[in-house]
């Protein structure tokens, strides 16, 4: 009997937890969906009709198109460098015995804990200095250098366990280091490939510092930033709101959703950063 | 399986020669474009905002060599000795409050989930949820909720006849801070929850059964066994936590903006930072100031750190 009671107490927890997580995401859907009067008549309950003239509203009127396209566009760029340099890195750290090699290492595992949050003054002015300033090119740097310290972390780990008898018999096959790294190693590496490639990119998606302090025009925009111009532009129109929040974070959410197991490995592995 | 795990010794051996052969030597480009950014984009600007903290400023160009004025000037001086205590006071009820409602209740989830129960991935995966958003939108998710006129929150108090409790939680300097930190708590509950799970996965069933057979019970059993075998995991998220604490800046800024009201009750160091750093229009002295407190929170941040590796570092010695 106390065990009867015991296990429901703990199934009301874990679904009174879950709903207090759950309902948040609801309501932004679901008031997304509705016209402002609605949402500020009957905040908690379902849409009346349902009609997506919201999306188009703040697709069009707002240009929110636009800050989506960046931010594809700088978080693609961002983790198909960051996973080309630091593999290409890894693979040199790990293959070749140079003697500065261990210290490299190091020098890059300093790099996972570096706060750089506070060396935006330092970044500022060498942004400033390459006429960088308000260029997406100056967020795609910065991610990709950001990024490289974990990357390199992975794939370091995972070559580890990679035989080398591979490389050496494709070597003796006539193979160029390069058309080692190329052939042999990118095609088996394609775990930890997409481990880093998960965790930098709902970094890069979902940063909203780097645009703060380097974007100025509005066109350029990635959708954190969007969202807080949004916010001061359109502060009474809720229904605008709440659907640029949506439009926010949908992507990543489906993306979880068809990959929970990787994201969930890919972001504990990630707890040291 | 057993075939990978096996150690990597015959590593390529790079001949030594006298003349420099070119084709050799483009194997470093292999590693030339990672170092190259890493230097240029995370080293040498940490070290520069070190060294910026020596030096006044005229704007954004740095002026003449003050050497400790700017810490002296950002501790002893009003307003700014009293702004960075208050900033730091904040930080800390951020600390405690977040060990409080994010990693007590993140326990007992962990608790929860790793005891005989269906739907483990189900919970799992929802309690994850938040922390694929960005925090610039829980923060305006949350400020539109709480809206004291409109929001979602006080109207669900006053359906189920509490409407005694609806207040402008973000608009009362009594109840902002906290009201943030929970937020802050909704959004990292999930991580948190998946790290002690792991930490609690780890610990092997025989000493349960041990400890029943003994007659152990189960208020004795966690006290006694989970506690103390899940203590890593428990130490790595409380220095997360506490990195985290001194760090948080965004969702401050979403829901309070760069003056962290109301009347600065939700200003912590990193706001106080960017208002520094990015809030004057004339720069000033405020540069020079800006990357002295850099410096003091990078020094509390790394030594936490520090603390981390260590800890780590020690675990692998043991096993």
């Amino acid at each position: 009997m106390a065990g009867r009671i015991g296990q429901f107490a703990k199934y009301l927890i874990l679904s009174l937890v879950s709903l207090s997580i759950l309902y948040p995401f609801f309501l932004m859907i679901s008031s997304s969906l509705k016209s402002n009067v609605e949402i500020l008549t009957s905040p908690l309950g379902l849409p009346s009709n349902f009609s997506l003239e919201n999306y188009v509203l703040v697709w069009e009127k707002v240009s929110f198109g636009k800050y989506v396209w960046n931010s594809i566009y700088v978080s693609g760029l961002s983790v198909i460098l960051i996973l080309f340099v630091s593999s290409l890195a890894a693979f040199y750290l790990s293959r070749f015995t140079f003697r500065w090699n261990a210290y490299i290492l190091f020098f890059f595992m300093v790099g996972l804990m570096l706060p750089m949050k506070l060396a935006i003054l330092p970044l500022y002015m060498i942004m400033l200095q390459l006429n960088l300033l308000d260029t997406l090119t100056s967020l795609v740097v910065l991610y990709v250098a950001g990024g490289i310290p974990f990357a390199v972390f992975v794939f370091y780990g995972f070559f580890r366990t990679l035989p080398t008898e591979l490389d050496q018999s494709a070597r003796l096959d006539g193979c160029n280091n390069f058309q080692v790294y190329y052939k042999i190693i990118l095609p088996l590496m394609k775990p930890a490939l997409g481990t880093v490639a998960i965790v930098q990119l709902i970094g890069v998606w979902n940063d909203f510092f780097y645009p703060l302090i380097f974007l100025k025009s509005e066109e350029l925009s990635t959708i954190p930033l969007g969202v807080l111009t949004l916010f001061g532009e359109y502060d009474t129109e809720w229904n605008l709101l709440f659907a640029s929040l949506t439009i926010s974070s949908l992507p990543m959410i489906i993306a979880f959703l068809f990959a929970s197991r990787q994201f969930i490995e890919g972001l504990t592995s990630g707890a040291i950063k | 399986m057993a075939v990978l795990q096996k150690e990597t010794e015959p590593k390529l051996k790079v001949p030594k020669q006298k003349r420099i052969n070119w084709k050799k030597q483009l194997v470093h480009l292999f590693l030339l474009p990672a170092l190259v950014l890493f230097i240029w984009f995370q080293l040498y600007p940490i070290l520069s905002a070190f060294l910026n903290s020596f030096y006044s400023f005229q704007g954004m160009r740095r002026g003449e060599f003050v050497g400790l004025d700017n810490f002296v000037l950002l501790f002893t001086e009003s307003p700014f000795k009293e702004t960075f205590s208050r900033a730091f006071g904040h930080n800390l009820i951020f600390f405690v409050g977040t060990i409080i409602f994010k990693m007590a209740v993140a326990f007992l989830l962990a608790l929860l989930i790793n005891s005989k129960i269906r739907g483990k991935e189900f919970f799992k995966t929802v309690i994850f949820l938040p922390k694929l958003l960005s925090v610039i939108v829980v923060g305006f998710l949350f400020s539109l909720i709480l809206n004291p006129t409109y929001g979602a929150l006080n109207t669900i108090l006053q359906f189920i006849g509490l409407e005694e409790w609806a207040r402008p939680w973000l608009g009362d300097p009594d109840t902002a801070l906290y009201t943030i930190i929970l937020v802050n708590s909704w959004y990292g509950l999930g991580f948190s929850m998946l790290i002690f799970l792991a930490g609690l996965q780890a610990i092997p069933q025989e000493i349960y059964d041990a400890a029943k057979m003994d007659g152990a019970s189960g208020l004795t059993m966690l006290l006694k066994i989970t506690i103390p075998l899940a203590m890593p995991a428990i130490m790595v998220m409380s220095i997360l936590t506490f990195i985290g604490a001194f760090e948080t800046f965004e969702l401050i800024f979403a829901m309070q903006g760069s003056q962290a009201g109301p009347y600065y009750s939700t200003d912590v160091l990193a706001t106080y930072f960017y208002r520094l750093a990015f809030g004057s229009v004339d720069g000033g002295e405020s540069i020079g100031l800006g990357s002295a407190l850099a410096v003091v929170l990078f020094l509390m941040i790394s030594s936490a750190t520090a603390v981390l590796l260590f800890f780590f570092k020690k675990k692998e010695f043991e096993q």
